[in-house]
C-alpha cells in the first residue's frame, strides 16, 4: 500500500487560549474507501512525535507508517471494511501548521510567536478536517497516549460525532510525575544555547537540547524490564570500561542514537508546545469533576491500559473507566499483560489487535442497526 | 433493519456447556439491563444479547477472558467483583448476575447485598456442597472432597467457601433475601425432590 500524504487548507481557526491561526494547514493521510453511507470512516489520532504517516508505505520516503502492523487489509483497524484518516496534530511539524511555519503576515517562522495551543484545539481542527471530507458521523476515534487524549477529547467535545472511541495508553489529565518528564525535556531544549529563544530557523537547530529532551522521552516510553532485556548492562563494541565519558554501555548508545534521529524529524519548537499542551490537557478543565464531562456522552468506549505502563499507569485509565461505569455509560476495559511499557501500543499489538477488532465490528453492526 | 441485538453477532451462541445458563435465560426478561458478575468470556451474555435483547455489561477479572469478550463485542471491563460494584448507582440493572462465583469471592455476604443494591433483581447460582457425591467422597476417603462439580485439588481450587443450597436458604432467611424463585438442577434436569442431596447447581432468583 504506497500512500501520499494531502494537505487541507482553512481559512482560519480559533484557538482556546482566544488567538486566532489564519490560515492553518493540515497534513493527512487517507486509506481503504469511504462507503455510500459514508458511515465507516475511522479517525486515527497520533502519539506526541507521531505524524500523519500511520500506514502504508510512504510515497515519499518509502517508509512504513508509525500504526502500521494495526492499519491495513484484514488488520485491526482494517482498510478493506474502513475508511482510515490520520492527520499531523496542530503545532506538529509534519506538514500541518505549527511554529515552523511561515506567518503569512511577517514571512517568517512563527517561532514563540504562535499561541499556545491544546489538545482541544487539535481536535477542533481535526473536526474541521473530517467535515471537510464530507463526513458527519466518525465510526471511531482512536489513539494511543497523546492520541488518546485526542480520542477522549472528541468524546466529550463531539459526542454525537462518534460512535466509539479507543483510548489507549492515556490519562484524562496529565499528572505532576507526567509534567515533570516534559518540562525536564523543554528544560533541555531551552538550554541549548542553540535554541536563541526559538528562533533558530535561519541557524542551526539546537539539536542538543532537543536530543537530550527525546534521550528523556525514550527512557519513559520503556519499562525496566523491557530495557533489562533488550541492553542489561551490555558494552557497546568492547570488552572492558572505557574509563573516560564516551559510550560505555548499549543503552547509552542506543539512547544517543534515538536522539540524533529525531532532530533530524522532529522541530524543537513544536517539541515545547505540543508537551505544553499535553500538560495542559484535563478533560473536566480544573474542575477534577470527570462525572460531569462524561454525562451527556452516550459514545462506545473500548478503554485499553498495559500493565508496565508507568507514564500512563493503568490506574489513570481505570479512574475513566469508573466513571463511566457510574454514569453507566457502555464501556469496555482491558490491561493488557506486556513488558514493554508505554510503547506497548506501538509493539505489542497481538491481543490489542484482537480486542480492537471485535470492538469495531459490533460497533459497525449497533450502528447499522440503529 | 436489523435489530441492535441481531447486529451484534453473525453466529448463535448455544449454552449447552453451563445448565444453570438454560435457566438463566429462561429468568431475563427481554430487553433488560444486565450485569454479569465473572462473566469469563462473556458467552451467557453474548446468547442474552443475541436472544433477549439485553442491554448487556460484564466485569471480568482474568486479562484474557476480557479480551475474547470484549473480541467478541460485550462490553466487559476488567475488574474485582468485590470492590468493583461500589461505583454503581442504585438499580441500575434489572438483573445482576453471579454465576457459578459466590463461592470464589472473598466477602459473599458483601457481594449479595450490593447486587441487590445495584440491581432490580439478583440471580445467584452455585454448586451444591451438599450433594451426595460430595458427602460420600468425605465419608469415604476422609479427604477434602473432588468430584466432578468440585475437581480441584483443595491447594489449587479457585473455590475459597463451601456452600450447600441449605446454607444458602439459611442466609438469605437471616439477612432477609427475598427468594422470588429457585431453581435446582442435576445436570441439566430439574430437581423437585431433596434439592440438597441431589441437585449439583442452584440458582436462586432474588429480589
Amino acid at each position: 500500500m504506497i500512500v501520499e500524504t494531502q494537505c487541507a487548507r482553512f481559512e482560519s481557526i480559533a484557538l482556546e487560549g482566544g488567538a486566532t491561526l489564519s490560515p492553518v494547514e493540515v497534513a493527512y493521510e487517507t486509506y481503504g474507501e469511504l462507503n455510500a453511507a459514508r458511515s465507516n470512516a475511522i479517525l486515527i489520532t497520533h502519539a506526541f512525535t507521531g505524524d500523519a504517516h500511520a500506514a502504508g508505505i510512504s510515497h515519499e520516503t518509502a517508509k512504513p507508517g508509525w500504526w502500521d502492523n494495526m492499519i491495513g487489509p484484514g488488520k485491526a483497524f482494517d482498510t478493506d471494511r474502513h475508511f482510515i484518516i490520520c492527520s499531523n496534530v496542530l503545532g506538529g511539524c509534519q506538514g500541518t501548521t505549527g511554529p515552523g511555519s511561515i506567518n503569512l503576515v511577517t514571512g517568517l517562522p512563527y517561532a514563540l510567536s504562535f499561541p499556545v495551543i491544546t489538545i482541544r484545539d487539535m481536535v477542533r481542527l481535526e473536526k474541521m478536517l473530517v467535515d471537510s471530507l464530507g463526513i458527519s458521523h466518525l465510526l471511531c476515534v482512536a489513539g494511543g497516549s497523546m492520541g488518546g487524549m485526542q480520542a477522549l477529547e472528541w468524546a466529550v467535545t463531539y459526542p454525537e460525532s462518534v460512535r466509539c472511541v479507543i483510548p489507549i495508553a492515556t490519562t484524562w489529565r496529565h499528572s505532576a510525575q507526567q509534567i515533570a518528564f516534559n518540562e525536564v525535556g523543554r528544560q533541555a531544549i531551552m538550554a541549548d544555547p542553540d535554541w536563541c529563544q526559538g528562533d533558530y530557523y535561519d541557524k542551526k537547530p539546537p539539536a542538543r537540547g532537543l536530543s537530550v529532551a527525546r534521550m528523556v522521552g525514550h527512557i519513559t516510553y520503556m519499562s525496566d524490564e523491557s530495557m533489562r532485556e533488550k541492553f542489561g548492562r551490555k558494552l557497546r563494541e568492547k570488552e572492558k570500561f572505557g574509563f573516560d565519558f564516551g559510550v560505555d554501555f548499549e543503552v547509552e548508545s542506543y539512547l544517543r542514537y534515538r536522539g540524533s534521529q529525531f532532530v533530524s524529524r522532529f522541530d524543537a519548537n513544536s517539541y515545547l508546545y505540543i508537551t505544553k499542551a499535553e500538560d495542559y490537557f484535563d478533560l473536566t478543565n480544573g474542575t477534577g469533576k470527570l462525572t460531569d464531562a462524561f454525562r451527556t456522552v452516550d459514545t462506545r468506549f473500548l478503554i485499553i491500559s498495559f500493565t508496565s505502563d508507568w507514564l500512563y499507569p493503568s490506574y489513570q485509565s481505570q479512574e475513566i473507566v469508573r466513571v463511566l461505569r457510574r454514569l453507566n455509560g457502555d464501556v469496555a476495559y482491558v490491561d493488557l499483560r506486556s513488558n514493554y511499557g508505554h510503547d506497548a501500543f506501538l509493539v505489542d499489538i497481538a491481543e490489542q489487535s484482537e480486542i480492537v477488532r471485535g470492538f469495531l465490528e459490533s460497533t459497525a453492526r449497533l450502528a447499522e442497526a440503529a | 433493519m436489523a435489530t441492535r441485538a441481531e447486529a451484534l453477532y453473525h453466529h448463535p451462541v448455544t449454552l449447552s456447556e453451563r445448565p444453570d445458563f438454560a435457566v438463566i435465560g429462561e429468568i431475563v426478561q427481554p430487553g433488560s439491563r444486565v450485569l454479569d458478575l465473572g462473566c469469563g468470556e462473556g458467552e451467557l451474555l453474548a446468547w442474552l444479547i443475541e436472544n433477549k435483547k439485553i442491554l448487556a455489561r460484564g466485569v471480568e477479572i482474568s486479562s484474557s477472558d476480557v479480551r475474547r469478550a470484549i473480541a467478541r463485542g460485550v462490553s466487559v471491563y476488567q475488574g474485582d467483583i468485590d470492590e468493583g460494584l461500589a461505583d454503581y448507582p442504585e438499580k441500575a440493572f434489572d438483573y445482576v448476575i453471579l454465576s457459578q462465583t459466590l463461592q470464589e469471592t472473598r466477602s459473599p455476604l458483601k457481594v449479595l447485598h450490593e447486587m441487590l443494591r445495584v440491581g432490580r433483581r439478583a440471580i445467584v447460582s452455585f454448586p451444591n456442597f451438599g450433594h451426595w457425591s460430595v458427602r460420600t467422597s468425605m465419608l469415604f476417603n476422609g479427604q477434602a472432597p473432588k468430584t466432578r462439580m468440585f475437581p480441584y485439588n483443595w491447594y489449587d481450587s479457585p473455590n475459597i467457601h463451601f456452600l450447600s443450597i441449605n446454607d444458602f436458604e439459611d442466609l438469605c432467611r437471616e439477612h432477609k433475601f427475598p427468594i422470588e424463585r429457585r431453581y435446582f438442577l442435576a445436570g441439566s434436569k430439574r430437581v423437585e425432590r431433596f434439592p440438597n442431596l441431589i441437585a449439583q447447581t442452584a440458582v436462586f432468583l432474588l429480589g
